[in-house]
Protein backbone atom coordinates (compact mmCIF):
# COMPACT_ATOMS: atom_id res chain seq x y z
CA UNK A 1 0.00 0.00 0.00
CA UNK A 2 1.58 3.31 -0.92
CA UNK A 3 1.09 6.45 1.46
CA UNK A 4 -1.60 7.87 -1.12
CA UNK A 5 -3.65 4.82 -0.63
CA UNK A 6 -2.59 4.53 3.13
CA UNK A 7 -4.36 8.09 3.43
CA UNK A 8 -7.12 7.15 1.51
CA UNK A 9 -7.69 4.03 3.77
CA UNK A 10 -7.19 6.22 6.62
CA UNK A 11 -9.57 8.70 5.57
CA UNK A 12 -12.34 5.92 4.33
CA UNK A 13 -12.19 4.56 7.82
CA UNK A 14 -12.47 8.15 9.47
CA UNK A 15 -15.76 8.59 7.41
CA UNK A 16 -17.30 5.22 8.44
CA UNK A 17 -16.31 5.29 12.27
CA UNK A 18 -18.36 8.64 12.36
CA UNK A 19 -22.13 8.88 12.38
CA UNK A 20 -21.21 11.47 9.62
CA UNK A 21 -20.93 9.80 6.57
CA UNK A 22 -24.32 8.03 7.69
CA UNK A 23 -26.01 11.00 9.02
CA UNK A 24 -25.38 13.16 5.63
CA UNK A 25 -26.18 9.30 3.09
CA UNK A 26 -29.23 9.21 4.81
CA UNK A 27 -29.97 12.70 3.95
CA UNK A 28 -28.88 12.43 0.58
CA UNK A 29 -30.37 9.43 -0.48
CA UNK A 30 -33.62 10.42 1.66
CA UNK A 31 -33.87 14.06 -0.51
CA UNK A 32 -32.83 12.29 -3.40
CA UNK A 33 -35.82 9.69 -3.51
CA UNK A 34 -38.47 12.07 -2.45
CA UNK A 35 -37.74 14.37 -5.01
CA UNK A 36 -37.33 11.66 -7.58
CA UNK A 37 -41.17 10.62 -5.87
CA UNK A 38 -42.60 14.17 -6.46
CA UNK A 39 -41.12 14.48 -10.38
CA UNK A 40 -42.93 11.19 -10.41
CA UNK A 41 -46.17 11.84 -9.52
CA UNK A 42 -45.97 15.11 -11.35
CA UNK A 43 -45.19 13.20 -14.70
CA UNK A 44 -48.46 11.01 -13.60
CA UNK A 45 -50.44 14.00 -13.35
CA UNK A 46 -49.42 15.05 -16.44
CA UNK A 47 -49.94 12.21 -18.05
CA UNK A 48 -53.62 12.22 -16.65
CA UNK A 49 -54.15 15.50 -17.78
CA UNK A 50 -52.30 14.34 -21.45
CA UNK A 51 -55.20 11.10 -21.46
CA UNK A 52 -58.05 13.34 -20.85
CA UNK A 53 -57.26 16.21 -23.80
CA UNK A 54 -55.80 13.45 -25.59
CA UNK A 55 -58.07 10.53 -25.02
CA UNK A 56 -56.10 7.14 -24.93
CA UNK A 57 -52.57 6.64 -24.21
CA UNK A 58 -50.54 9.56 -23.31
CA UNK A 59 -46.72 8.97 -24.32
CA UNK A 60 -44.92 10.44 -20.98
CA UNK A 61 -41.38 11.41 -21.72
CA UNK A 62 -39.39 10.33 -18.31
CA UNK A 63 -36.41 11.82 -19.25
CA UNK A 64 -37.72 15.46 -19.42
CA UNK A 65 -40.36 15.09 -16.66
CA UNK A 66 -38.39 13.33 -14.15
CA UNK A 67 -34.90 13.42 -14.22
CA UNK A 68 -33.75 16.42 -15.69
CA UNK A 69 -36.11 17.71 -12.89
CA UNK A 70 -34.07 15.71 -10.86
CA UNK A 71 -30.54 16.10 -11.90
CA UNK A 72 -31.14 20.09 -12.32
CA UNK A 73 -32.44 19.98 -8.69
CA UNK A 74 -29.21 17.79 -7.22
CA UNK A 75 -27.03 20.74 -7.74
CA UNK A 76 -28.71 22.49 -4.30
CA UNK A 77 -28.47 19.15 -2.55
CA UNK A 78 -24.71 18.91 -3.72
CA UNK A 79 -24.38 21.98 -2.81
CA UNK A 80 -25.55 21.23 0.74
CA UNK A 81 -24.62 17.95 1.19
CA UNK A 82 -21.07 17.86 -0.03
CA UNK A 83 -19.28 20.42 2.14
CA UNK A 84 -20.33 18.90 5.48
CA UNK A 85 -18.54 15.50 4.13
CA UNK A 86 -15.22 17.65 3.12
CA UNK A 87 -15.31 20.26 6.20
CA UNK A 88 -13.35 18.04 8.54
CA UNK A 89 -10.62 17.13 5.79
CA UNK A 90 -7.47 19.38 6.64
CA UNK A 91 -9.69 21.36 9.57
CA UNK A 92 -9.73 18.39 11.99
CA UNK A 93 -5.97 17.30 11.40
CA UNK A 94 -4.89 20.80 12.26
CA UNK A 95 -7.26 21.25 15.57
CA UNK A 96 -6.44 17.75 16.25
CA UNK A 97 -2.40 18.16 15.59
CA UNK A 98 -1.83 15.44 13.39
CA UNK A 99 -1.68 18.07 10.53
CA UNK A 100 2.32 18.07 12.16
CA UNK A 101 2.29 14.14 11.39
CA UNK A 102 1.17 14.57 7.75
CA UNK A 103 3.81 17.47 6.67
CA UNK A 104 6.83 15.84 8.21
CA UNK A 105 6.01 12.35 6.96
CA UNK A 106 7.94 11.70 3.97
CA UNK A 107 5.61 12.33 1.42
CA UNK A 108 4.58 15.34 -1.19
CA UNK A 109 1.72 17.99 -0.49
CA UNK A 110 0.09 17.27 -3.58
CA UNK A 111 0.19 13.52 -2.41
CA UNK A 112 -1.41 14.18 1.02
CA UNK A 113 -4.30 16.29 -0.99
CA UNK A 114 -4.76 13.69 -3.38
CA UNK A 115 -5.70 10.79 -0.64
CA UNK A 116 -8.01 13.17 0.57
CA UNK A 117 -9.52 14.04 -2.47
CA UNK A 118 -10.00 10.79 -3.89
CA UNK A 119 -11.26 9.33 -0.16
CA UNK A 120 -14.19 11.98 -0.34
CA UNK A 121 -14.86 11.25 -4.08
CA UNK A 122 -15.08 8.06 -3.30
CA UNK A 123 -17.60 8.25 -0.44
CA UNK A 124 -19.57 10.40 -3.09
CA UNK A 125 -19.60 7.92 -5.80
CA UNK A 126 -20.43 4.99 -3.65
CA UNK A 127 -24.07 7.81 -2.41
CA UNK A 128 -24.49 8.37 -6.13
CA UNK A 129 -24.07 4.48 -7.20
CA UNK A 130 -27.26 3.89 -4.55
CA UNK A 131 -29.43 6.57 -6.16
CA UNK A 132 -28.87 4.19 -9.74
CA UNK A 133 -31.41 2.37 -7.88
CA UNK A 134 -34.47 5.19 -8.88
CA UNK A 135 -33.83 5.02 -12.65
CA UNK A 136 -33.72 1.35 -12.46
CA UNK A 137 -36.62 0.82 -10.71
CA UNK A 138 -38.54 3.09 -13.16
CA UNK A 139 -37.25 1.21 -15.66
CA UNK A 140 -39.18 -1.37 -14.61
CA UNK A 141 -42.60 0.52 -15.60
CA UNK A 142 -41.66 3.03 -18.27
CA UNK A 143 -39.39 2.91 -21.06
CA UNK A 144 -36.71 6.04 -21.43
CA UNK A 145 -33.92 7.01 -22.64
CA UNK A 146 -30.38 5.71 -20.79
CA UNK A 147 -28.67 8.49 -22.42
CA UNK A 148 -29.48 11.61 -21.07
CA UNK A 149 -29.88 9.69 -17.62
CA UNK A 150 -25.58 8.94 -18.12
CA UNK A 151 -24.50 12.33 -19.43
CA UNK A 152 -26.51 13.64 -15.98
CA UNK A 153 -24.76 10.71 -13.86
CA UNK A 154 -21.21 12.20 -15.45
CA UNK A 155 -23.07 15.82 -14.73
CA UNK A 156 -23.74 15.34 -11.39
CA UNK A 157 -20.00 13.34 -11.01
CA UNK A 158 -18.03 16.16 -12.18
CA UNK A 159 -20.03 18.80 -10.14
CA UNK A 160 -19.90 16.38 -7.34
CA UNK A 161 -15.58 16.73 -7.51
CA UNK A 162 -15.82 20.35 -7.90
CA UNK A 163 -17.66 20.88 -5.15
CA UNK A 164 -15.52 18.62 -3.44
CA UNK A 165 -11.99 20.50 -4.63
CA UNK A 166 -13.33 23.56 -3.39
CA UNK A 167 -14.68 22.25 0.17
CA UNK A 168 -11.47 20.43 0.11
CA UNK A 169 -10.04 24.45 -0.19
CA UNK A 170 -12.17 25.40 2.18
CA UNK A 171 -11.54 23.37 4.91
CA UNK A 172 -7.71 23.66 4.55
CA UNK A 173 -8.03 27.38 4.89
CA UNK A 174 -9.41 27.16 8.66
CA UNK A 175 -9.18 25.04 11.46
CA UNK A 176 -12.45 25.19 12.68
CA UNK A 177 -15.06 22.83 10.58
CA UNK A 178 -17.97 24.79 10.82
CA UNK A 179 -16.20 27.65 9.43
CA UNK A 180 -14.86 25.38 6.45
CA UNK A 181 -18.35 24.56 5.72
CA UNK A 182 -19.65 28.05 5.76
CA UNK A 183 -16.73 28.92 3.46
CA UNK A 184 -17.14 26.53 0.99
CA UNK A 185 -21.10 27.28 0.76
CA UNK A 186 -20.55 30.68 0.32
CA UNK A 187 -17.66 30.32 -2.01
CA UNK A 188 -20.08 27.57 -4.18
CA UNK A 189 -23.06 30.04 -3.53
CA UNK A 190 -21.02 33.18 -5.22
CA UNK A 191 -20.11 30.98 -8.63
CA UNK A 192 -23.52 29.86 -8.57
CA UNK A 193 -24.97 33.31 -8.59
CA UNK A 194 -22.50 35.36 -11.08
CA UNK A 195 -24.56 33.00 -13.58
CA UNK A 196 -27.49 35.47 -12.75
CA UNK A 197 -24.85 38.40 -13.45
CA UNK A 198 -23.72 36.93 -17.14
CA UNK A 199 -27.53 36.35 -17.77
CA UNK A 200 -28.09 39.86 -16.69
CA UNK A 201 -25.39 41.23 -18.98
CA UNK A 202 -26.21 39.42 -21.63
CA UNK A 203 -24.23 38.76 -24.83
CA UNK A 204 -21.58 41.03 -24.07
CA UNK A 205 -17.39 39.45 -23.45
CA UNK A 206 -17.75 39.82 -20.30
CA UNK A 207 -21.31 38.15 -19.80
CA UNK A 208 -19.89 35.13 -22.09
CA UNK A 209 -17.00 34.89 -19.22
CA UNK A 210 -18.86 35.47 -15.96
CA UNK A 211 -21.37 32.56 -17.39
CA UNK A 212 -18.48 30.39 -18.50
CA UNK A 213 -16.44 30.67 -15.02
CA UNK A 214 -20.36 29.25 -13.72
CA UNK A 215 -20.67 25.85 -13.55
CA UNK A 216 -24.99 26.17 -14.26
CA UNK A 217 -24.58 25.79 -18.01
CA UNK A 218 -22.08 23.63 -18.23
CA UNK A 219 -24.09 21.25 -16.17
CA UNK A 220 -27.27 22.08 -17.75
CA UNK A 221 -25.70 21.02 -21.05
CA UNK A 222 -25.12 17.38 -19.11
CA UNK A 223 -28.45 17.14 -18.06
CA UNK A 224 -29.72 17.64 -20.78
CA UNK A 225 -28.03 14.83 -22.59
CA UNK A 226 -25.24 17.16 -23.97
CA UNK A 227 -21.66 16.04 -24.04
CA UNK A 228 -19.14 19.40 -25.12
CA UNK A 229 -15.85 18.79 -24.62
CA UNK A 230 -16.23 23.05 -23.53
CA UNK A 231 -17.94 21.95 -20.40
CA UNK A 232 -15.25 18.71 -19.45
CA UNK A 233 -12.51 21.32 -20.21
CA UNK A 234 -14.41 23.64 -17.67
CA UNK A 235 -15.17 20.97 -15.39
CA UNK A 236 -11.48 19.08 -15.55
CA UNK A 237 -9.58 22.75 -15.22
CA UNK A 238 -11.81 24.49 -12.35
CA UNK A 239 -11.41 20.97 -10.30
CA UNK A 240 -7.31 21.15 -11.44
CA UNK A 241 -7.09 24.98 -10.15
CA UNK A 242 -8.93 24.33 -6.95
CA UNK A 243 -6.69 21.28 -5.89
CA UNK A 244 -4.11 23.73 -6.71
CA UNK A 245 -5.40 26.31 -4.79
CA UNK A 246 -5.70 23.78 -2.17
CA UNK A 247 -2.01 23.17 -2.43
CA UNK A 248 -0.50 26.35 -2.19
CA UNK A 249 -2.33 26.79 0.99
CA UNK A 250 -1.33 24.01 2.83
CA UNK A 251 2.07 24.69 1.62
CA UNK A 252 1.36 28.10 2.97
CA UNK A 253 1.04 27.20 6.32
CA UNK A 254 4.24 26.15 6.50
CA UNK A 255 5.65 29.48 6.14
CA UNK A 256 3.27 31.02 8.79
CA UNK B 1 24.50 13.70 11.61
CA UNK B 2 22.05 16.85 12.14
CA UNK B 3 24.52 19.97 11.66
CA UNK B 4 22.33 23.51 12.30
CA UNK B 5 24.35 26.44 10.92
CA UNK B 6 23.00 30.12 12.08
CA UNK B 7 19.29 29.29 11.77
CA UNK B 8 16.59 32.62 11.87
CA UNK B 9 13.08 32.28 12.30
CA UNK B 10 11.08 35.46 11.89
CA UNK B 11 7.08 35.30 12.28
CA UNK B 12 6.74 39.01 11.22
CA UNK B 13 8.61 41.44 13.67
CA UNK B 14 8.67 38.39 15.84
CA UNK B 15 12.01 36.67 15.90
CA UNK B 16 11.16 33.20 17.43
CA UNK B 17 15.33 32.09 17.56
CA UNK B 18 18.21 33.85 16.15
CA UNK B 19 21.27 32.87 14.90
CA UNK B 20 20.78 29.33 16.23
CA UNK B 21 23.84 27.14 15.80
CA UNK B 22 24.80 23.65 17.07
CA UNK B 23 25.70 19.78 16.26
CA UNK B 24 24.42 16.68 17.46
CA UNK B 25 27.13 13.60 16.27
CA UNK B 26 25.65 10.22 15.60
CA UNK B 27 24.52 8.48 18.59
CA UNK B 28 24.67 11.55 20.90
CA UNK B 29 21.97 12.27 22.78
CA UNK B 30 21.28 16.26 22.90
CA UNK B 31 18.98 17.82 25.26
CA UNK B 32 17.21 21.00 24.29
CA UNK B 33 16.36 23.32 27.37
CA UNK B 34 14.53 26.70 27.98
CA UNK B 35 11.33 27.93 29.46
CA UNK B 36 8.48 28.06 27.49
CA UNK B 37 8.49 30.24 24.54
CA UNK B 38 12.44 29.99 24.07
CA UNK B 39 11.91 28.65 20.35
CA UNK B 40 12.55 24.81 20.90
CA UNK B 41 9.61 24.17 19.09
CA UNK B 42 10.24 26.40 15.83
CA UNK B 43 14.05 24.97 16.05
CA UNK B 44 12.81 21.30 16.07
CA UNK B 45 10.18 22.23 12.87
CA UNK B 46 12.60 23.76 11.17
CA UNK B 47 14.67 20.02 11.69
CA UNK B 48 11.70 18.46 10.60
CA UNK B 49 10.85 20.10 7.35
CA UNK B 50 7.37 21.31 9.25
CA UNK B 51 8.43 25.00 8.37
CA UNK B 52 11.49 26.66 6.60
CA UNK B 53 14.12 28.81 8.62
CA UNK B 54 14.00 32.55 7.56
CA UNK B 55 17.99 32.52 7.44
CA UNK B 56 20.52 29.97 7.87
CA UNK B 57 20.78 26.00 6.81
CA UNK B 58 19.64 23.27 8.58
CA UNK B 59 21.04 19.36 7.46
CA UNK B 60 20.28 16.22 8.34
CA UNK B 61 22.48 12.90 8.05
CA UNK B 62 23.81 15.43 5.13
CA UNK B 63 20.55 16.83 3.03
CA UNK B 64 19.84 19.99 3.75
CA UNK B 65 16.08 20.74 5.05
CA UNK B 66 15.09 23.26 2.97
CA UNK B 67 16.27 21.94 -0.47
CA UNK B 68 15.64 18.12 0.04
CA UNK B 69 12.66 17.85 2.64
CA UNK B 70 11.85 14.41 1.49
CA UNK B 71 15.10 12.72 2.42
CA UNK B 72 15.50 14.33 5.82
CA UNK B 73 11.89 13.05 6.37
CA UNK B 74 12.75 9.79 6.10
CA UNK B 75 15.18 9.77 8.17
CA UNK B 76 13.46 11.73 11.01
CA UNK B 77 11.04 10.34 13.69
CA UNK B 78 9.46 13.04 15.01
CA UNK B 79 7.01 13.36 18.26
CA UNK B 80 5.99 16.82 18.15
CA UNK B 81 4.70 18.49 21.36
CA UNK B 82 0.62 17.23 21.23
CA UNK B 83 0.89 12.89 20.24
CA UNK B 84 -0.30 13.11 16.22
CA UNK B 85 -2.82 10.52 17.24
CA UNK B 86 -5.92 9.67 15.76
CA UNK B 87 -8.68 9.23 18.33
CA UNK B 88 -11.06 6.73 15.74
CA UNK B 89 -7.84 4.22 15.17
CA UNK B 90 -6.72 1.24 17.33
CA UNK B 91 -3.02 1.40 18.70
CA UNK B 92 -1.80 -1.18 15.79
CA UNK B 93 -4.01 0.09 13.08
CA UNK B 94 -2.41 3.59 14.07
CA UNK B 95 0.84 2.64 14.09
CA UNK B 96 0.17 0.62 10.53
CA UNK B 97 -0.78 3.62 9.26
CA UNK B 98 2.41 5.37 9.69
CA UNK B 99 4.45 2.81 8.78
CA UNK B 100 2.48 2.50 5.36
CA UNK B 101 3.46 6.51 5.50
CA UNK B 102 6.57 6.16 5.69
CA UNK B 103 6.57 3.56 3.13
CA UNK B 104 6.98 0.47 4.85
CA UNK B 105 4.68 -2.80 3.68
CA UNK B 106 4.18 -6.26 4.27
CA UNK B 107 6.58 -8.52 6.67
CA UNK B 108 8.71 -5.50 7.15
CA UNK B 109 5.08 -3.32 8.60
CA UNK B 110 4.45 -6.30 10.60
CA UNK B 111 7.67 -6.60 12.05
CA UNK B 112 8.46 -2.85 13.06
CA UNK B 113 4.82 -2.84 14.18
CA UNK B 114 5.23 -5.14 16.79
CA UNK B 115 8.56 -4.07 17.82
CA UNK B 116 7.52 -0.71 18.91
CA UNK B 117 4.43 -1.78 20.15
CA UNK B 118 6.91 -4.22 22.64
CA UNK B 119 9.76 -1.13 23.13
CA UNK B 120 6.43 1.32 24.30
CA UNK B 121 4.97 -2.01 26.12
CA UNK B 122 1.84 -1.24 24.17
CA UNK B 123 0.70 -4.46 23.83
CA UNK B 124 -1.79 -4.36 26.34
CA UNK B 125 -3.93 -2.03 24.68
CA UNK B 126 -2.83 -2.59 21.01
CA UNK B 127 -6.15 -3.37 20.07
CA UNK B 128 -7.97 -0.40 22.18
CA UNK B 129 -9.23 2.94 20.05
CA UNK B 130 -6.56 6.01 20.86
CA UNK B 131 -9.35 8.27 22.04
CA UNK B 132 -10.17 5.35 24.88
CA UNK B 133 -6.80 5.71 26.15
CA UNK B 134 -4.98 8.19 29.36
CA UNK B 135 -2.71 10.81 28.02
CA UNK B 136 -0.07 8.60 29.25
CA UNK B 137 -0.67 6.05 26.84
CA UNK B 138 -1.34 8.26 23.80
CA UNK B 139 2.20 9.83 24.45
CA UNK B 140 3.86 6.58 24.66
CA UNK B 141 1.69 5.61 20.98
CA UNK B 142 3.07 9.21 20.31
CA UNK B 143 6.58 7.45 20.82
CA UNK B 144 6.21 4.42 18.72
CA UNK B 145 5.14 6.07 15.72
CA UNK B 146 8.34 7.86 16.35
CA UNK B 147 10.62 5.40 15.95
CA UNK B 148 8.45 2.48 13.95
CA UNK B 149 10.94 2.85 11.16
CA UNK B 150 13.79 3.31 13.53
CA UNK B 151 15.34 6.22 12.24
CA UNK B 152 18.62 7.50 12.12
CA UNK B 153 17.68 10.50 13.87
CA UNK B 154 14.74 11.39 16.96
CA UNK B 155 13.70 14.99 18.05
CA UNK B 156 11.58 14.42 20.60
CA UNK B 157 9.76 17.43 21.45
CA UNK B 158 8.77 17.43 25.31
CA UNK B 159 8.46 13.05 25.61
CA UNK B 160 7.72 12.74 29.20
CA UNK B 161 4.85 14.80 29.31
CA UNK B 162 2.21 13.76 30.72
CA UNK B 163 3.41 10.28 32.13
CA UNK B 164 3.78 8.81 35.03
CA UNK B 165 7.08 8.46 37.24
CA UNK B 166 7.31 4.67 36.51
CA UNK B 167 6.73 5.48 32.83
CA UNK B 168 9.53 8.36 32.61
CA UNK B 169 11.62 6.33 34.04
CA UNK B 170 10.84 3.67 31.47
CA UNK B 171 10.57 6.03 28.62
CA UNK B 172 14.18 7.57 29.07
CA UNK B 173 15.26 4.13 29.30
CA UNK B 174 14.54 3.62 26.43
CA UNK B 175 15.61 6.86 24.97
CA UNK B 176 19.43 6.12 26.73
CA UNK B 177 18.99 2.76 24.65
CA UNK B 178 18.70 4.10 21.80
CA UNK B 179 21.58 6.21 22.11
CA UNK B 180 24.50 4.58 20.15
CA UNK B 181 22.76 3.78 16.98
CA UNK B 182 20.33 6.95 17.01
CA UNK B 183 21.16 10.90 17.01
CA UNK B 184 18.46 11.86 19.44
CA UNK B 185 17.19 15.81 20.08
CA UNK B 186 15.19 16.22 22.94
CA UNK B 187 13.12 19.48 24.18
CA UNK B 188 12.55 19.58 27.73
CA UNK B 189 11.99 22.12 31.37
CA UNK B 190 12.35 19.09 33.26
CA UNK B 191 16.11 19.86 34.23
CA UNK B 192 16.56 16.20 35.77
CA UNK B 193 15.63 14.80 32.55
CA UNK B 194 18.34 16.23 30.54
CA UNK B 195 20.77 15.32 33.25
CA UNK B 196 19.59 11.99 33.39
CA UNK B 197 19.43 10.84 29.88
CA UNK B 198 21.60 13.42 27.56
CA UNK B 199 25.11 13.61 27.10
CA UNK B 200 24.85 17.19 26.06
CA UNK B 201 22.61 20.26 27.00
CA UNK B 202 22.15 23.26 24.61
CA UNK B 203 20.13 26.09 26.87
CA UNK B 204 18.15 28.28 24.72
CA UNK B 205 16.48 31.57 25.86
CA UNK B 206 14.83 34.47 24.07
CA UNK B 207 15.34 32.24 20.47
CA UNK B 208 19.17 32.49 21.62
CA UNK B 209 21.53 29.60 22.62
CA UNK B 210 23.10 30.82 26.20
CA UNK B 211 25.16 28.10 26.66
CA UNK B 212 26.12 24.88 25.08
CA UNK B 213 28.04 21.55 26.75
CA UNK B 214 27.89 18.71 28.94
CA UNK B 215 25.44 19.07 32.08
CA UNK B 216 29.02 18.75 34.28
CA UNK B 217 31.03 21.27 32.24
CA UNK B 218 28.03 23.83 32.51
CA UNK B 219 27.90 24.00 36.32
CA UNK B 220 31.84 23.74 36.72
CA UNK B 221 31.87 26.65 34.24
CA UNK B 222 29.14 28.91 35.78
CA UNK B 223 30.24 28.10 39.67
CA UNK B 224 32.43 31.03 40.87
CA UNK B 225 33.16 29.43 44.68
CA UNK B 226 32.78 26.16 46.70
CA UNK B 227 30.20 25.90 49.15
CA UNK B 228 29.94 23.70 51.77
CA UNK B 229 26.67 23.22 54.17
CA UNK B 230 27.04 22.02 57.95
CA UNK B 231 24.75 22.10 60.24
CA UNK B 232 25.11 22.68 64.11
CA UNK B 233 23.68 21.14 66.83
CA UNK B 234 24.00 23.99 69.37
CA UNK B 235 25.55 26.92 67.63
CA UNK B 236 26.97 30.15 69.68
CA UNK B 237 25.65 33.43 68.96
CA UNK B 238 28.67 34.88 67.45
CA UNK B 239 28.51 31.82 65.22
CA UNK B 240 28.77 33.26 61.48
CA UNK B 241 31.65 35.46 62.64
CA UNK B 242 33.65 32.38 64.60
CA UNK B 243 33.23 30.07 61.57
CA UNK B 244 34.50 33.39 59.02
CA UNK B 245 37.58 33.19 61.46
CA UNK B 246 38.67 29.42 59.64
CA UNK B 247 41.49 30.22 57.03
CA UNK B 248 40.37 30.04 53.59
CA UNK B 249 36.71 30.92 54.11
CA UNK B 250 35.26 33.96 52.47
CA UNK B 251 31.72 33.90 53.49
CA UNK B 252 29.40 32.49 55.79
CA UNK B 253 25.61 32.47 55.07
CA UNK B 254 23.07 31.82 57.67
CA UNK B 255 20.90 28.43 55.69
CA UNK B 256 17.36 27.77 56.31
CA UNK B 257 16.56 26.16 58.99
CA UNK B 258 17.99 26.48 62.27
CA UNK B 259 21.88 25.78 62.82
CA UNK B 260 22.42 25.41 59.57
CA UNK B 261 25.34 27.72 57.74
CA UNK B 262 26.61 27.90 54.42
CA UNK B 263 29.90 28.43 53.95
CA UNK B 264 31.90 29.59 50.71
CA UNK B 265 35.53 29.34 50.15
CA UNK B 266 37.55 29.69 46.86
CA UNK B 267 37.01 27.33 43.59
CA UNK B 268 39.05 24.40 44.04
CA UNK B 269 39.96 24.40 47.57
CA UNK B 270 38.53 21.44 50.18
CA UNK B 271 37.51 23.28 53.22
CA UNK B 272 35.31 20.27 55.01
CA UNK B 273 38.72 18.92 57.07
CA UNK B 274 39.43 22.04 59.16
CA UNK B 275 35.75 23.42 59.38
CA UNK B 276 34.65 19.60 61.02
CA UNK B 277 38.13 20.20 63.06
CA UNK B 278 36.91 23.20 64.36
CA UNK B 279 33.74 22.73 65.07
CA UNK B 280 34.20 19.38 66.88
CA UNK B 281 37.13 21.81 68.88
CA UNK B 282 34.17 24.08 69.95
CA UNK B 283 31.88 21.36 70.87
CA UNK B 284 29.12 23.01 68.89
CA UNK B 285 27.95 19.34 68.15
CA UNK B 286 28.44 18.73 64.23
CA UNK B 287 25.36 17.23 62.65
CA UNK B 288 26.18 16.96 59.07
CA UNK B 289 28.77 18.45 56.94
CA UNK B 290 28.25 18.34 52.88
CA UNK B 291 29.86 20.57 50.20
CA UNK B 292 26.85 21.75 47.59
CA UNK B 293 27.17 21.53 43.79
CA UNK B 294 25.56 23.53 41.56
CA UNK B 295 22.58 21.39 40.19
CA UNK B 296 21.51 21.89 36.22
CA UNK B 297 18.22 23.81 37.68
CA UNK B 298 20.85 26.55 39.21
CA UNK B 299 22.68 26.82 35.95
CA UNK B 300 19.63 26.95 33.99
CA UNK B 301 18.10 29.72 36.39
CA UNK B 302 20.85 31.67 36.41
CA UNK B 303 21.47 31.94 31.99
CA UNK B 304 17.81 32.12 31.51
CA UNK B 305 16.89 34.84 34.12
CA UNK B 306 15.82 37.64 31.69
CA UNK B 307 12.33 36.84 32.33
CA UNK B 308 12.66 38.22 35.53
CA UNK B 309 13.99 41.12 33.78
CA UNK B 310 17.36 40.40 32.95
CA UNK B 311 18.61 40.14 29.43
CA UNK B 312 20.00 37.15 28.20
CA UNK B 313 23.46 37.79 26.69
CA UNK B 314 25.88 35.14 25.01
CA UNK B 315 28.48 37.39 26.49
CA UNK B 316 26.91 37.02 29.63
CA UNK B 317 27.82 33.63 29.97
CA UNK B 318 31.11 33.87 28.88
CA UNK B 319 31.61 36.90 31.36
CA UNK B 320 31.17 34.16 33.94
CA UNK B 321 33.26 31.57 32.14
CA UNK B 322 35.91 34.09 32.04
CA UNK B 323 35.22 35.01 36.20
CA UNK B 324 35.35 31.05 36.38
CA UNK B 325 38.54 30.64 35.08
CA UNK B 326 40.28 33.99 36.47
CA UNK B 327 38.85 32.72 40.16
CA UNK B 328 40.53 29.24 39.35
CA UNK B 329 43.89 30.63 38.20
Amino acid sequence: MTPVQAIIAKELRGYFVSPVVYVVGAIFLLIFGFLSYLYVVYAGYQAIQLMQMQGGQAQLNLNDLVFRNLFASMRFVLLIILPILTMRLFAEERKLRTFEFLMTSPIGINEIVAGKFVSVFLVFLSLLGLTGLVPTVLMLFSDFDWNPIWTGYLGMTLLGALFISVGLLASAITENQIVAAFLSFGMLLLIWLISGLGALLGDTTLGQIISYVSFMDHYDRLVRGLIDTKDLVYFFSSLAFMLFLTHRVVESTRWK
Amino acid sequence: MIDVQNITKRYGNLTAIDRVTFSVAKGEVLAFLGPNGAGKTTTMRILTCFMPATEGTAKVAGFDCADQPLEVKRRIGYLPETPPVYQEFTVSEYLTFVGRMRGMVGKNLTTALDQSIEKLALGSVRHRLIGNLSRGYRQRVGLAQAVIHDPPVLILDEPTVGLDPKQIIEIRDLIKSLAGSHSVILSTHILPEATAVCQRVVIISGGRIVAEDTPDQLSARLRHSEKISVTIKTPPDNCLARLQSISGILNVFQGQSAGTFLLECALGQDKRDEVARFIIANQWGLLELRTISMTLEDVFLQLTRHEEGMTPQVEHVSELSQATQETAS
